[in-house]
């Protein structure tokens, strides 16, 4: 096909996308000069001072820095193992069910909670976990004393990260599931046959036959390592525990658009950013190496 | 299947189901709890006695929020913001994915542009740019603040390229052979084969409107503008958690707030989840393969 009189059709379908990404994705780019400087939203970009890395300076020698970006990396990662195991194990069990109305059910049950935001499951954990909450009075009836889980930064991770396993698992369940139903029924035929046990069957058939896709999903949450999930922590810390639950991003939040300092804020966004860009980068990499993935 | 003798003895099985209907009831129940006590007495909640169930059952907290015009306000600014949101992600959506998805031998600056897209995928400036450029803009208390930044979801696009990409190549060749010029196709054979994909990706976007509160907290400066999610976020989560020192002061913010009534706001805000719940989990699955674990 000749497509020569096709081509400005295209270019002219791929404009408007185009210009708006332009705007709101490229052109706030030239923004993260706003890392250099002292920026007073006031003078705007050229007559705000240039202050060269004294925000990340500082942001080096801050005390909380530190905290902060361990709190980060250690909740995304347990986010990340957890999320990965529990959906695995729960997947295997549920592909033992035979009775298919039954394992429908279950599987849109838990898939739920993925689709409702954090401000509404926030909000209904909070309630839940609260001393006057259900939970607590739960505890007072077995005779223990209430606890401020949510004021406790022993407690606070914790239930940070099993509250996103409640979300998300129901998502990798069904990837899971779809990987299950492709391995093909000979395999344990033939393990039946040589009387395997289920836990044998399950480690020499089920698991090597979905080694491909825990290697996908696991090398693809490489470049998640710096997202401890925005949206759930904002809507559950407080400052009693800043300490265990302040993450970059709630960090950058308070600092640049609460108390306006937007040249820090910028700069440990930049910070933020390209750290994960190289990480998804190299996460991309490692999944076309090794589970023959391409995304585009 | 041929199962194993040791593993189909009878309460093997019934342990099974009974551990996966917990795991399920396990899930949902916190949902159900937030349902229970929108329906229960005020101060049967406030005691934290309402578990699943209702308790005094009464629709007083539905009734009251009729006549919250913030409450309602907000409502109206989140469907606005999704058809307008939905509309726009939509179009550009198709619009984009359809000339990329040719090859680079029939679009010659196809690669150029795919590599932008990616670059902006993958790197962003962060919020704190953007919230500056809204404000140059002007845009503080509009509706294109909270549907223009997100104009085009570019992980969509690719999704809606790999469809595209299945089509089988006959069909526009033939297009062509017809006289179809690149519009025509688009139209007439790519959308209408599409639809499976396509109501994944609108679903996507119609949902991810309806839950962002982020934008609308940042964007927004008069609370008549709040989509419900950050109405609900401001006046019902935030102040049960923030601005606060001592664990005294949470519990009295708590005891001061009116918990059928917030678990009222919270259940009305789930309910257009739950109306598309059935068919998001027809395509999702569906969409899930059209993006991941390709040969």
């Amino acid at each position: 096909m000749n497509h020569g009189t096709f081509q400005k059709h295209y270019h002219l379908m791929l404009l408007p996308g185009i210009i708006l990404l332009i705007v709101f994705s490229f052109i706030p780019m030239a923004g993260i000069a706003v890392a250099f400087q002292d920026f007073k939203i006031g003078l705007g970009f050229s007559r705000s001072p240039w202050i060269g890395l004294e925000n990340f300076k500082y942001l080096f020698d801050m005390r909380d820095s530190r905290s902060i970006f361990f709190n980060t990396v250690n909740i995304a990662f347990w986010k990340i193992v957890a999320n990965l195991l529990i959906p695995l194990v729960f997947a295997v069990l549920l592909n033992e069910v035979r009775y298919v109305l039954f394992k429908r059910w279950v599987q849109s049950i838990v898939y739920l909670p993925h689709f409702l935001s954090w401000v509404i499951l926030s909000g209904i954990i909070i309630d839940l976990l609260s001393l006057g909450g259900v939970v607590n009075k739960t505890l007072q009836q077995l005779g223990m004393d209430p606890v401020m889980f949510l004021g406790s930064n022993a407690y606070f991770p914790f239930i940070v990260i099993s509250s996103d396993v409640w979300k998300e698992f129901g998502f990798n369940t069904i990837i899971f599931l779809a990987a299950l139903t492709g391995i093909s029924s000979p395999l344990y035929e033939a393990a039946d046959i040589d009387g395997a046990s289920w836990l044998q069957k399950v480690r020499h058939v089920t698991l090597p036959g979905i080694t491909p896709t825990i290697v996908l999903l696991a090398t693809l949450s490489i470049g998640n390592i710096l997202n401890a999930g925005f949206d759930q922590i904002f809507n559950m810390y407080n400052p009693l525990v800043y300490e265990s639950g302040d993450i970059i991003d709630t960090y950058v939040y308070r600092v640049g658009i609460v108390q306006a300092q937007f040249g820090l804020a910028t700069a440990v966004g930049l910070m933020k950013s390209v750290i994960a860009m190289v990480l998804i980068v190299i996460s991309y990499q490692l999944a076309g190496r090794f589970a023959n993935y391409r995304i585009f | 299947m041929v199962r194993n003798k040791t593993w189909t003895s009878r309460t093997w099985i019934i342990a099974l189901y009974v551990l996966m209907a917990l795991i399920a009831i396990a899930s949902l129940a916190p949902i159900l709890h937030a349902i229970a006590v929108s329906f229960s007495d005020k101060a049967v909640a406030a005691a934290g006695k309402v578990t699943l169930w209702p308790v005094g059952f009464n629709t007083l907290a539905y009734e009251t929020i009729m006549y919250d015009r913030n409450f309602l306000g907000s409502f109206i600014v989140s469907v606005n913001r999704v058809l307008l949101g939905g509309v726009i992600n939509f179009l550009l959506t198709v619009l984009m994915a359809y000339p990329l998805s040719r090859q680079a031998s029939e679009f010659r600056c196809r690669n150029m542009y795919m590599w932008f897209l990616i670059a902006m995928m993958l790197f962003s400036a962060g919020v704190i740019p953007l919230y500056i450029l809204i404000k140059f803009l002007g845009l503080f208390d509009s509706l294109w603040a909270l549907v223009l930044p997100t104009a085009v979801p570019v992980f969509n696009v690719i999704l809606l390229i790999n469809f595209f990409r299945s089509i089988p190549k006959e069909l526009p060749e033939a297009g062509y052979m017809d006289g179809a010029g690149p519009w025509y196709m688009l139209v007439k054979i790519y959308i209408p084969l599409s639809a499976p994909a396509l109501a994944t990706v609108t679903l996507f976007s119609i949902v991810t409107h309806w839950n962002t509160f982020f934008d609308g907290l940042i964007f927004m400066r008069n609370m008549e503008n709040y989509p419900l999610q950050t109405y609900i976020q401001q006046f019902v989560v935030e102040t049960s958690t923030q601005n606060v020192s001592s664990s005294e002061q949470i519990e009295l913010l708590k005891r001061l707030s009116n918990q059928t009534l917030n678990a009222a706001k919270m259940v009305i805000a789930m309910v257009p989840i739950f109306l598309v719940y059935p068919f998001l989990q027809r395509f999702f699955i569906h969409g899930i393969m059209l993006g991941s674990v390709k040969e």
